[in-house]
């Protein structure tokens, strides 16, 4: 490492223990030349570089902002350059550059599914109020919308649904933590991961063993890595994030990578607009979660795994950390594993408000202490990934999918479904339905009956338009309400199932706000690293208002083919690839068209 | 940077580019192996002393079998890669990328070659609204100090300055990218002026820079006043002479005064960077009065 300058600013006395308390667990806050040098110095700043994104959460959980101090301080103990710590520090919604004007900050979700739900009155109403507030993207409490996420300074950042103004000024009164979970389809016999979804005590392991948690993990370290992989290969198990790969493959590249450490990291930074299927898993199964790690983590060969969750899920955060204490504290996690001679133990690392670090590459950077922007791929991360060792990336769902075909066999995993969507897929639904909710369908259900079991179309008017898989997705018609929402179904049908999001608008609501809603996403959340993107999701933006202004569609179409164009082939990652998608739904179906 | 271990024996691999068979040395990009066929292919973000970041996208190219196009310039070849860089999808992404930045930055003192792909590829910035009505880089110039100029409504974010400052040449790393998306920016931490920040004024940001968002002070003085003329300036190759080391110089004159200073980017010794004494030591030729 070189000489770094630091700056004068000194941090203050809160700000300098939180950051020691964040770094502690992690070896010696200060690291004197001599014992630096005794550590192999370069080698000693680097491992200690992944450090800075939980000292960032420390400085602004302590004084609601990111002090010239306070960084000045992170960065001479964690050896980073302060420019480079800055850039990170910026890049994260939830960090502030500003002191902050009061000591607390509401971030209101005005996304797709809580402006259904009279998210930008309650906005305004907040802001009326004098409230400190922030128009947030998607929080993932799609179906108990409008959502507001509050950091409070030195206080457990919380998260109010159905939040109404009353419930947000006595909201110090009520522990939303201690609310259930009322599932939709609850007792149903065809749920397979919801099974103990609001009927298991989340925070109790006796409880979790006592409806058949662990039996797994048992199993599994009888079968062996080479036989759980094989199980696994069997079932056909794709990934449930929206790439749709293959997760045996995953494994079997990883596994056999040799003479390098591997990494699990279960990508939990589920921001996906109308996407909350992977938080009420982590909230209410959370032990699921980590048998479901341990057994992948042994099936790779990895003595290490990484739960990156974005930082607007403070619930399961919380949850997850008791859970994998009380793992290992009966054993089940940790060193020698029941007794297996196995190694494996987990990492939590939050994120800080950046839809991008769900992009497996950026959230490598994003927990490696760099700004989250995607790598160029390849090499895959299955060579080069975390810390540029071999890893595997899943999704939540796809996880939790893992305990079943151990205990059951990759066969009769592969026998649900259809032939290339084996198993059961979650649906997230919301918008105008009867009851929005977490739904479980094995897969091949139509778009229909999956709205039927929800009770149907709800609200005034009729049935206008219905958005899968998410703002990343694509828009479609009542007209293809028979599509099954299988893999290849989709795939054929040229529309993306994403992240099982089904969203219903109704021709009384305002689906042109959704667009730009959606464009205006897509434009805060580019990393800014590639041009197509960086400038591309503006330009797109700009050109649905003037759409809007003008009733320009066919005049604008031409430019918006080229933006598409671009952004789809030429971005760095997917974030560029999919940011014209649901737009130019949108446009193909007419749902811009000016009627008047 | 990388450079090939002499010695070694080279390994050759056929690849098919534009329908053309051609074998490249083992380990090339695709765009040396375009180099190699003398294709012309556009780069930005890209330099020869330099690690490539592949994010300005406009040396994409279509590889077969690859859903997306692939930025050539970072892109190992591999045995058997059909690759096309003629293709309508090349040519509209390529377009759209110099519109794209176009639109957004001031273009007009950028390296030649760029107006000169901009033309080729047919851009048409304008498409995209008149430039009161777009977001654009629009902002102040940065005067600090004598020696830099920072006008980052110039700068299309290609991380060169900041791989010079960084691993790539002075391990200095004044300066990073901050913010998000379209506000992503170069900046130093908190924004604060160059002489504040770990700057060591050696000038490589300067040296990489291809759109004239950093200048020196002398070269930005004298466009303001309408006095910069390239086309009657000389370049004078000497070698520095303030240390022992042995770095080559080229002195930019123009009517007789130094107006900026440069090192060949393929130049052994310095691979094009310098240090202050190098690039700003010069002053005392010409005395102020």
């Amino acid at each position: 490492m070189p000489d770094i300058k630091f700056g004068k600013s000194l941090p203050t006395d809160t700000e300098k223990e939180a950051v020691d308390t964040a770094i502690a667990s992690h070896g010696p806050v200060t690291i004197e030349v001599t014992e630096r040098l005794v550590y192999a110095g370069q080698q000693r700043t680097q491992e200690r570089r992944h450090l800075l994104l939980p000292a960032l959460h420390a400085l602004q959980h302590a004084s609601g902002w990111i002090s010239p101090g306070g960084l000045n301080y992170v960065c001479r103990v964690l050896e980073v350059p302060p420019a480079e710590a800055y850039g990170v520090a910026t890049f994260y919604h939830l960090f502030a550059s500003q002191p902050p004007s009061s000591d607390q900050v509401l971030h209101v979700c005005n996304d797709i599914a809580c402006s259904l739900n009279g998210a930008d009155e309650l906005l305004t109403s907040l802001i009326k109020e004098g409230h400190e507030t922030r128009p947030s993207p998607c929080l993932g409490q799609c179906e108990r919308g409008p959502a507001v996420f509050i950091q409070k300074i030195a206080s457990e950042d919380t998260v109010l649904f159905n939040a109404d103004l009353p419930k947000i000024s006595e909201l110090q009164n009520e522990n939303s933590e201690k609310i259930s979970i009322e599932l939709p389809q609850a007792g149903s016999p065809q749920l397979r991961l919801l099974t103990r979804i609001g009927i298991v005590d989340p925070e109790s392991l006796e409880d979790y063993k006592s409806q058949g948690g662990y039996e797994a993990l048992e199993k599994a370290l009888e079968m062996g890595a080479e036989q759980i992989i094989e199980e696994v290969s069997t079932s056909g198990l794709r990934g449930r994030g929206g790439a749709a790969f293959p997760t045996g493959v995953k494994w079997k590249a990883v596994a056999e990578q040799e003479g390098v450490p591997h990494h699990l990291v279960c990508n939990a930074d589920e921001s996906e607009p109308g996407t909350f299927k992977d938080r009420v898993l982590m909230e209410n199964d959370p032990f699921a979660l980590v048998e479901s790690m341990t057994i992948a983590g042994i099936a790779i060969g990895a003595e290490k795994g990484w739960f990156y969750i974005r930082g607007e899920y403070p619930t399961a955060r919380r949850r997850l950390a008791k859970a994998i204490d009380k793992a290992k504290d009966y054993g089940l996690l940790g060193d020698n594993i029941l007794d297996s001679g196995r190694n494996f133990d987990i990492e939590i690392r939050s994120g800080a408000g950046a839809y991008i670090c769900g992009e497996e590459t950026a959230l490598f950077n994003s927990i490696e202490g760099f700004r989250g922007e995607p790598r160029n791929k390849p090499p895959f991360p299955t060579t080069n990934g975390l810390f540029d060792e071999p890893t595997v990336v899943n999704n939540v769902e796809t996880l939790a999918n893992i305990p079943r075909i151990v205990s059951n066999g990759g066969k009769a995993f592969a026998n649900e479904g259809t032939d290339q969507s084996s198993g059961t897929r979650l649906f997230c639904l919301s918008g105008r339905v009867t009851s929005p909710g977490l739904y479980e369908f094995e897969f091949g259900a139509t778009i229909g009956e999956i709205l039927d079991a929800a009770g149907g179309f709800s609200g005034s008017g009729n049935m206008k338009a219905i958005l899968l898989g998410g703002a990343a997705g694509n828009f479609v018609t009542p007209e293809s309400i028979n599509l099954p929402l299988t893999f290849e179904d989709t795939h054929e049908a040229g529309v993306a199932l994403g992240s099982g999001v089904i969203m219903v608008f109704s021709d009384k609501d305002e689906i042109t706000k959704t667009v730009h809603r959606i464009a205006e996403f897509f434009r805060d959340e580019s990393c800014g690293q590639c041009v197509p993107c960086r400038i591309g999701t503006v330009r797109q933006e700009e050109l649905l208002l003037r759409i809007s202004d003008n009733n320009s569609v066919e005049a604008e179409r031409n430019l918006f083919d080229d933006l598409a164009a671009v952004m789809s082939d030429a971005s760095i990652c997917g974030l560029g690839h999919t940011a014209s998608s649901a737009v130019r739904s949108a446009l193909d179906l007419g749902l811009l068209e000016n009627k008047s | 940077m990388s450079k090939p271990e002499e010695n070694k024996p080279e390994t050759l691999v056929e690849i098919t580019i534009d329908d053309e068979k051609i074998a490249v040395n083992e380990g090339s990009t695709i765009l040396d192996a375009c180099k190699q066929a003398n294709i012309d292919t556009p780069t930005l973000c890209w330099a020869e002393n330099l690690t490539p970041v592949n994010v300005c996208r406009v040396c994409v190219v279509e590889v077969e079998g690859s859903r997306t196009l692939v930025p050539s310039c970072s892109r190992p070849i591999e045995e058997g890669m059909v690759v096309s860089t003629k293709s309508d999808r090349v040519n509209t992404s390529r377009r759209m990328v110099l519109e794209l930045l176009a639109s957004s930055v001031e273009m007009d003192r950028a390296d030649e070659e760029i107006l000169e792909w901009m033309g080729s590829y047919g851009s048409k910035p304008e498409r995209m609204g008149a430039t009161n009505e777009i977001k654009t880089s629009s902002q102040p110039v940065k005067i600090q100090d004598d020696l830099y100029v920072r006008d980052y409504e110039r700068c299309i974010l290609c991380y060169k300055c900041v791989e010079a400052c960084g691993d790539d040449a002075q391990h200095t790393f004044a300066i990073a990218t901050a913010g998000r998306g379209f506000d992503s920016h170069i900046s130093t931490e908190f924004d604060v002026d160059l002489p504040e920040s770990a700057c060591v004024y050696c000038g490589n940001c300067i040296g990489v820079c291809p759109t004239g968002a950093l200048v020196f002070k002398t070269e930005h003085d004298m466009r303001e006043d309408n006095s910069w003329d390239p086309d009657n300036q000389q370049v004078t190759q000497t070698i520095c002479g303030f240390c022992g080391v042995g770095c080559n110089l080229e002195l930019h004159t123009q009517d007789e005064k130094i107006v900026k200073v440069t090192s060949p980017s393929d130049h052994s010794v310095t691979d094009g960077h310098l240090c202050i004494k190098g690039r700003f030591g010069w002053q005392h030729a010409h005395p102020k009065n």
